[in-house]
């Protein structure tokens, strides 16, 4: 194994020109949000009100989680549906009275728009404004799009806490700053953050989305906000505009980014440096123990990531930095350079950025570049494993909890294993 | 509007693609959303192929819609057909794009490439993925078969059939079209082509010489078998080769198509075939088969064909039979009559389930939804039809049609159920203070063991105790891990002399061990 390659930490890559692709995308639409959000908010139901397509694409990408009852489900719009559009907003309420009448544990449903239902413009935000009144206050309900032509996998949950922010309680306490996590996490990762944010002496916190609609974080002008996922744009856009400040940080990937965002965390509610280095120094040295023996494996090989989650930069940041990867490519369906400004900079210069995608060029391109080990969906995982590639299927980075301190070593895992039992079956 | 929780099936472009991939050389160009490409996992994932499906999506975006979809469409068909250079091309749209009617045949007209374009209408509000499957071979086969000059001749050479029905992503079809072809080649009937799996366009164009053709799987080929029969003059099978008395049916069958003698060609066949199941089923050990009462759900043919062998060959009673496919309702309504009972036909799987709770059943013969319905009910099951998951695309050689599939079909139902024996046991004995439905396996040595013999050597230390709160993390990971979890932390603990495991323990042991 080659020794740890230095990095230039000079100057980044926060001006770094980025290839931008139209073509053909190999992803997902937001719908698939809906598997790990149902999981979190435990008393929500998620209606999507779509087509077939929809309805098989959820089942398909929710795999083996066949539950007696679901706490999703699909209004599959048929033929009468699409010929006179006055009453679909009756078939929805006749549907959604159904669904209740067999969920009466439901407290919050989510109307999810989807590519047809935005196609003929069918309006679910009256819907959801009509059904509200008629079922509060037991029931609230909400709508979002999850649909292909608006949203691409994870900002399925981007525009779900967007429109939940609006109906977040008022804070009523007038000055000193409270701190909101926004993005949907493990729960095992938030009690960790919790403790860690307690030892640090802050005491006003909260995560959003919570587990509970129940209990939902109230917000107001003393709130500060730090995204624990780079795909938030649309919900940090809905919580400045209720008056809460966004907290700049790099994401909590590896023990670094980790650090580096507890520090945020602690600069906004005031607390000093060392106070929070204190704090968070034993699992800080937990992480670089765990992550030090997966460099050995890693360091100086090759990652190319296709598009998927958002999550590329980040990812590719603590691969580079904790782990001594070479970076071919890094490829986001979406660059948000303010949210990833600090993790941009922290790229090694001279990454090749891509934006967008044009599925067929850019597998020409990873085949010319014959990197160590390619991220990308399972569409194209196999595929490449046949043309002798090694692979790691992106969407167990959204599924797996990855974030903290605690995580760094399986984060790093993820990448290892694949490399690992390539070496095993050759040998 | 119609609220589902699961589906039987996908829409009828997935049921398109399953044709395509099936096939070489066919390219299909697919007007569709952003998203759309999530179908490409079910061929690389659940059936693990090594190359993407051939499909082609435009991948339109919201920004798209206000300009001109169509000329996207049009790019995407050239492009893909620069880059793969296809035999034929299919283009149609998804259930969105047939929102935006952009005419994805007339487009491609346009174009003037150099091959057949073959412009697939799939009504995604109104049918489903088999029907798309069927709609796509029979356009295919329509635009692609020759019909020939002349009348056919039965000549000196050996009778030629095609095997019509195969897909990708299609329930053992791999195995069976083996099966089917050797059971061909025992009687000497010659097989002239498979379609669609691993077809070629210029395969389909060859499809009028033979001299008659096998259906396989009518939920694919029955359109298709249906014009061929018409245009071309082939008779096509009727019989469906599941279990020994169907397989010995279907080769009388197709000895009479073929101008053999159907006598002779089943011993022929019979002879050389290893047949176990029949004798299987005879032997004393399968006598507590007998009358148990076996719920039978699926797509049409394979939920009738499992019918007939459960009731004829197991000796089982059918207590319930029904379908998803509506295309076939009659037929299974009236495969349900034989055994005195209402034919289910439905594709939402909670009414699925309510059927099954009230036949009281034995054993649930069905697919993925129903393996998890009779999960939840404490019921053996086994599958016998799509939809199913990737453990239902094996690795060993395992068809359902023909002898081979019928010694697979005993096997396959047999094993969930409880051994004869030990079904007599648990009844005998039942309230033993040792032998009942909660002990715990013996061998593992239950809490019913007695204290362990005093220590003659040396009593590892006991491991420390877990704080409340460690207690609780620990309950975060995983069921699947928590085991190892715990003992790796216990190990830990040992090792360092910590006497309480705190949530401090837990990830330092996490630490340590991940090196």
């Amino acid at each position: 194994m080659s020794a740890v390659i230095p990095i230039q930490l000079d100057q980044g890559c926060s001006d770094a020109p980025v290839l931008l692709e139209r073509g053909q995308r190999e992803v997902f639409c937001g719908l698939t949000g809906i598997i790990w959000l149902h999981r979190k908010m435990q008393d929500a139901f998620f209606l999507v009100v779509g087509s077939r397509t929809c309805a098989h694409l959820i089942q398909s990408a929710a795999g083996v989680m066949i539950f007696a009852e679901p706490r999703f489900a699909t209004a599959i719009l048929d033929e009468r549906d699409l010929a006179g559009l006055a009453d679909a907003q009756d078939e929805l309420d006749r549907v959604v009275q159904r669904l209740l009448e067999r969920r009466p544990d439901i407290r919050l449903l989510f109307l999810v728009g989807s590519c047809p239902s935005e196609v003929i413009k069918l309006d679910l935000s009256r819907a959801a404004g009509r059904l509200s009144e008629r079922f509060m206050p037991q029931v609230r309900v909400l709508n979002y799009s999850g649909s292909g032509i608006e949203t691409t996998f994870t900002q399925g949950e981007d525009a779900c806490l967007a429109a939940l922010v609006p109906v977040l309680p008022i804070s009523i306490q007038p000055h000193e700053p409270e701190l909101l996590i926004v993005g949907a996490l493990a729960d095992v990762v938030e009690d960790q953050f919790a403790r860690l944010f307690t030892a640090m002496g802050i005491q006003r916190f909260a995560f959003f989305p919570s587990r509970r609609s129940t209990a939902l974080p109230a917000i107001g002008p003393q709130t500060r906000f730090l995204l624990a996922q780079p795909f938030l744009a649309d919900s940090a856009r809905a919580l400045e505009d209720r008056g809460a400040r966004r907290v700049p940080a790099p994401f909590p990937l590896g023990a670094e980014g980790s650090a580096a965002w507890m520090q945020a965390a602690g600069a906004a509610m005031g607390l000093s440096a060392e106070r929070v280095e204190q704090a968070i120094a034993p699992a800080r040295q937990r992480a670089e123990l765990a992550l030090a023996a997966h460099r050995a494996l890693l360091a100086g090989k090759h990652v190319f990531f296709f598009p998927d989650s958002q999550l590329e930069v980040p990812l590719a940041r603590f691969l580079a930095r904790e782990l001594g990867m070479q970076l071919s490519e890094v490829g986001t369906p979406y660059l948000h350079r303010q949210h990833l400004a600090e993790e941009l900079a922290w790229l090694p210069a001279g990454t090749a950025l891509s934006e967008g995608q044009d599925v067929e060029k850019q597998l020409d391109r990873c085949r010319a570049l014959r990197p160590d080990i390619v991220v990308c969906g399972l569409g194209l995982a196999n595929p490449l494993e046949s043309e002798g590639f090694t692979t790691k299927w992106s969407i167990e980075l959204v599924f797996t909890p990855i974030q903290g301190f605690e995580q760094a070593g399986d984060l790093a895992g993820l990448f290892t294993r694949p490399l690992t039992r390539r070496q095993l079956l050759a040998a | 509007m119609q609220l589902t929780l699961w589906t039987y099936e996908g829409p009828p472009h997935v049921g398109a693609m399953r044709i395509a991939t099936a096939m070489r050389e066919v390219h299909y160009v697919l007007h569709a959303p952003q998203g759309d490409t999530y179908a490409d996992l079910l061929f690389t994932m659940i059936e693990r192929r090594t190359e993407r499906p051939p499909v082609t999506y435009t991948t339109f975006q919201a920004r798209d819609l206000g300009g001109d979809t169509a000329q996207l469409f049009k790019d995407a068909a050239r492009d893909a057909y620069e880059r793969f250079k296809p035999q034929a091309l299919l283009v149609g749209a998804s259930c969105t794009a047939e929102l935006i009617q952009d005419d994805p045949g007339g487009l491609t007209q346009a174009l003037d490439l150099p091959v057949p374009v073959i412009p697939l209408e799939l009504p995604a509000y109104q049918k489903k993925e088999n029907w798309g499957a069927a709609e796509t071979f029979y356009q295919l086969v329509r635009h692609l078969a020759v019909k020939p000059s002349g009348p056919r001749a039965m000549g000196d050479k050996p009778p030629r059939c095609n095997i019509l029905g195969p897909t990708a992503l299609g329930f053992r079809h791999r195995d069976d079209v083996r099966e089917i072809r050797q059971l061909l080649a025992q009687i000497g009937v010659a097989v002239n082509v498979v379609a669609p799996l691993g077809a070629s366009p210029q395969d389909l164009a060859r499809l009028a010489d033979a001299d008659f053709n096998i259906v396989l799987y009518p939920e694919v080929a029955h359109q298709a078998a249906g014009w061929m029969a018409r245009h071309l003059g082939q008779p096509a099978t009727k019989t469906i080769p599941i279990g020994a008395g169907a397989t010995r049916e279907f080769i009388r069958e197709v000895a009479a198509l073929a101008g053999l003698d159907p006598d002779h060609a089943a011993d022929l066949a019979a002879a050389e075939a290893h047949s176990h199941a029949p004798w299987y089923a005879r032997s004393v050990d399968a006598n507590y088969l007998t009358a148990k009462r076996v719920f039978v759900f699926g797509d049409a043919s394979h939920a009738i064909a499992a019918a007939r062998v459960a009731a004829t060959e197991l000796g089982f009673k059918v207590v319930g039979l029904g379908t998803y496919s509506r295309e076939f309702a009659r037929d299974v309504r009236e495969a349900a009559a034989l055994y005195g009972i209402e034919a289910l036909i439905s594709d939402d799987y909670l009414e699925v389930e309510a059927a099954i709770s009230a036949a009281g059943p034995e054993l649930v013969l069905g697919t993925q939804m129903e393996r998890h319905i009779a999960k939840r009910l404490g019921l053996p099951c086994a599958v016998i039809s799509a939809p199913v998951h990737v453990q239902d695309f094996p690795a060993r050689y395992s068809p359902q049609m023909g002898f081979e599939g019928a010694n697979v079909l005993f096997d396959t139902w047999v094993h969930p159920l409880m051994m004869g024996l030990e079904e007599h046991l648990i009844g005998m004995f039942r309230g033993d203070f040792e032998f009942h439905e909660d002990a715990a396996p013996s061998h593992l040595g239950g809490p019913a063991a007695a204290a362990p013999p005093a220590a003659l050597i040396d009593v590892p230390a006991p491991p420390a105790a877990w704080a409340p709160d460690a207690e609780k993390e620990l309950r975060k990971i995983p069921f699947f891990v928590r085991g190892k979890a715990r003992r790796n932390t216990e190990a830990y603990a040992l090792s360092k002399s910590v006497p309480v495991i705190t949530v401090e323990t837990l990830y330092d042991a996490k630490a340590h061990f991940s090196r």
